[in-house]
C-alpha cells in the first residue's frame, strides 16, 4: 500500500492511479452513501477524494502513517465540505497525520499494518452498545445529541460509552498516558 | 505557554469523525491546531474512523475510472503547532484580528460579538474586563469554551491562551476574566440558557 502512494508520488504512474481507485473508490463511494449521499452524488465525490489523493501524493509519500487513514480523512473533509455547505471554519490539512510525526506518539515504534490490525480487533471486542455510538458518530455522521435522541438515552451516557471505548482502544495500542 | 486544558476524548472522537456540529467543530479545529496532545490523538482517532472505513461493504463504481491528471504540487498546508491567538482554522472568521473585532456591550464589563454561523450551533466571542463574570448558565447540548487571549477562572480552574473549556451540559459554571481580563470564543450546541435575574435582561436580544 505504501509502495503504491510511492508509485504515485515518484512516478506519476497512470497504472497506479487505477490501482488507487479500484482500492478505494468502491469503499469511499459506500462511505458517503452513508452519510447520506445519493449513488450519483457518492460516486462523484469518491472521484474527487482519490483525485485529491493522487494530487497531493507528493506531500505524504514519506508519510509512515496510514494510506487508509489518509484516504478516510480526505474524504472525510470532503464531505463536510460538501455535504454541509454552511462550515465556517478551514479544516486542519489532511496530512496531520504526517506533519504531526515529529510528535510524541505513544505507538510510534510499532508497525503501521501491527497498529491498525490492532485497532481493529479492539473495536471488534467492544461490547455492542459502545460498538453502536462509535459507529454512529463514525459511518453514519451523528452528532452526540443525535445519538441520544436516536437511542433514546441521556447525552452523558452517549459520551461515557465514547470515552470507554476509545480507552480500551488507546489501550490495546499500548497508549501510555 | 503551555496548553493544559484538552477536549474531553468524546468531543475529540466526533471531531474525527466529521460528525462534531459546525460551530463546536470551529472551536475544535482552532485547539487542535494549537495543541501537540490534541493532534496526537485525533490521529489516533482518525486510525479507528479508518478501521471502520475500511470494513464497509464496498458500493460498485458505475463509470470508468477517470484519467489520472498530471501531479501537481499541492499547496503547502500551514504548519500547525505555533500558539497564536487566532488559531488557523479560525483565519476565514477573524481575518482583521481580534483588536478589529466590533464588540457589542452586554452587561457591565461584559462585551460580546456574534459570529456567523449558518450551521448547527451558535459562535460568539466574549470579553470580560477583570474579575468579571458571565452569568451562571447551564447548556442544552455541549459547550466548548477556547480562551484567545488572557485567562479565564472557574469552579474548574484556570484557562489561559489555547485552554479550552469542555464542559458537559449538566454542569453550571459561571467563568469570570482573570486580572488581565479574557477574550475567549464560546461555541454553543444550543443556545445556553442563562440562569437568575440577569439572565431575563440577557436573553431578549441577545440570542445566547
Amino acid at each position: 500500500m505504501a509502495d503504491l502512494l510511492r508509485r504515485i508520488a515518484e512516478r506519476a504512474d497512470p497504472a497506479a492511479f487505477r490501482e488507487l481507485y479500484e482500492t478505494f473508490g468502491p469503499r469511499v463511494k459506500a462511505y458517503m452513501m452513508r452519510r447520506g449521499a445519493d449513488a450519483g452524488t457518492a460516486e462523484d465525490l469518491a472521484q474527487e477524494t482519490l483525485l485529491t489523493v493522487w494530487r497531493k501524493a507528493a506531500l505524504y509519500a514519506g508519510d509512515k502513517g496510514s494510506m487508509t487513514t489518509w484516504v478516510f480523512t480526505i474524504a472525510r473533509n470532503l464531505r463536510i465540505d460538501r455535504l454541509r455547505r454552511e462550515v465556517p471554519w478551514q479544516e486542519l490539512p489532511e496530512g496531520r497525520l504526517a506533519e504531526a510525526s515529529g510528535d510524541p506518539q505513544p505507538d510510534e515504534a510499532m508497525a503501521d499494518k501491527e497498529r491498525q490490525e490492532r485497532v481493529q480487533a479492539a473495536l471488534a471486542e467492544l461490547p455492542a452498545e459502545q460498538q453502536q455510538v462509535v459507529a454512529l458518530a463514525y459511518l453514519e455522521g451523528l452528532s452526540h445529541s443525535e445519538i441520544a435522541a436516536r437511542l433514546d438515552m441521556p447525552l452523558g451516557t452517549v459520551k461515557s460509552r465514547m470515552r470507554i471505548a476509545y480507552q480500551k482502544i488507546r489501550s490495546a495500542l499500548g497508549g501510555l498516558e | 505557554m503551555t496548553i493544559t486544558r484538552h477536549l474531553d476524548d468524546a468531543t475529540l472522537m466526533s471531531f474525527a469523525a466529521g460528525s462534531l456540529p459546525g460551530a463546536l467543530a470551529a472551536v475544535a479545529a482552532a485547539h487542535v491546531a494549537m495543541c501537540t496532545r490534541c493532534r496526537g490523538e485525533v490521529a489516533i482517532f482518525e486510525r479507528v474512523g479508518a478501521a471502520l472505513f475500511a470494513e464497509l461493504p464496498a458500493a460498485a463504481l458505475h463509470r470508468s475510472y477517470p484519467a489520472a491528471p498530471e501531479p501537481s504540487d499541492a499547496p503547502s498546508a500551514s504548519r500547525p503547532g505555533a500558539l497564536r491567538e487566532v488559531s488557523p482554522p479560525l483565519g476565514r472568521l477573524l481575518r482583521e484580528g481580534l483588536d478589529a473585532v466590533r464588540w457589542r456591550w452586554i452587561a457591565p464589563g461584559l462585551w460580546q460579538h456574534n459570529l456567523p454561523m449558518a450551521g448547527t450551533g451558535s459562535l460568539h466571542l466574549i470579553k470580560g474586563s477583570p474579575w468579571v463574570s458571565v452569568p451562571d448558565h447551564g447548556h442544552a447540548g455541549s459547550e466548548l469554551t477556547l480562551v484567545l487571549r488572557g485567562a479565564l477562572l472557574d469552579s474548574t480552574g484556570r484557562y489561559g491562551p489555547g485552554d479550552v473549556a469542555d464542559l458537559d451540559d449538566d454542569v453550571e459554571h459561571a467563568p469570570a476574566a482573570d486580572a488581565g481580563g479574557c477574550i475567549c470564543i464560546v461555541a454553543n450546541e444550543h443556545p445556553a440558557r442563562f440562569r437568575g435575574p440577569l439572565a431575563r435582561l440577557l436573553r431578549p436580544w441577545h440570542g445566547m
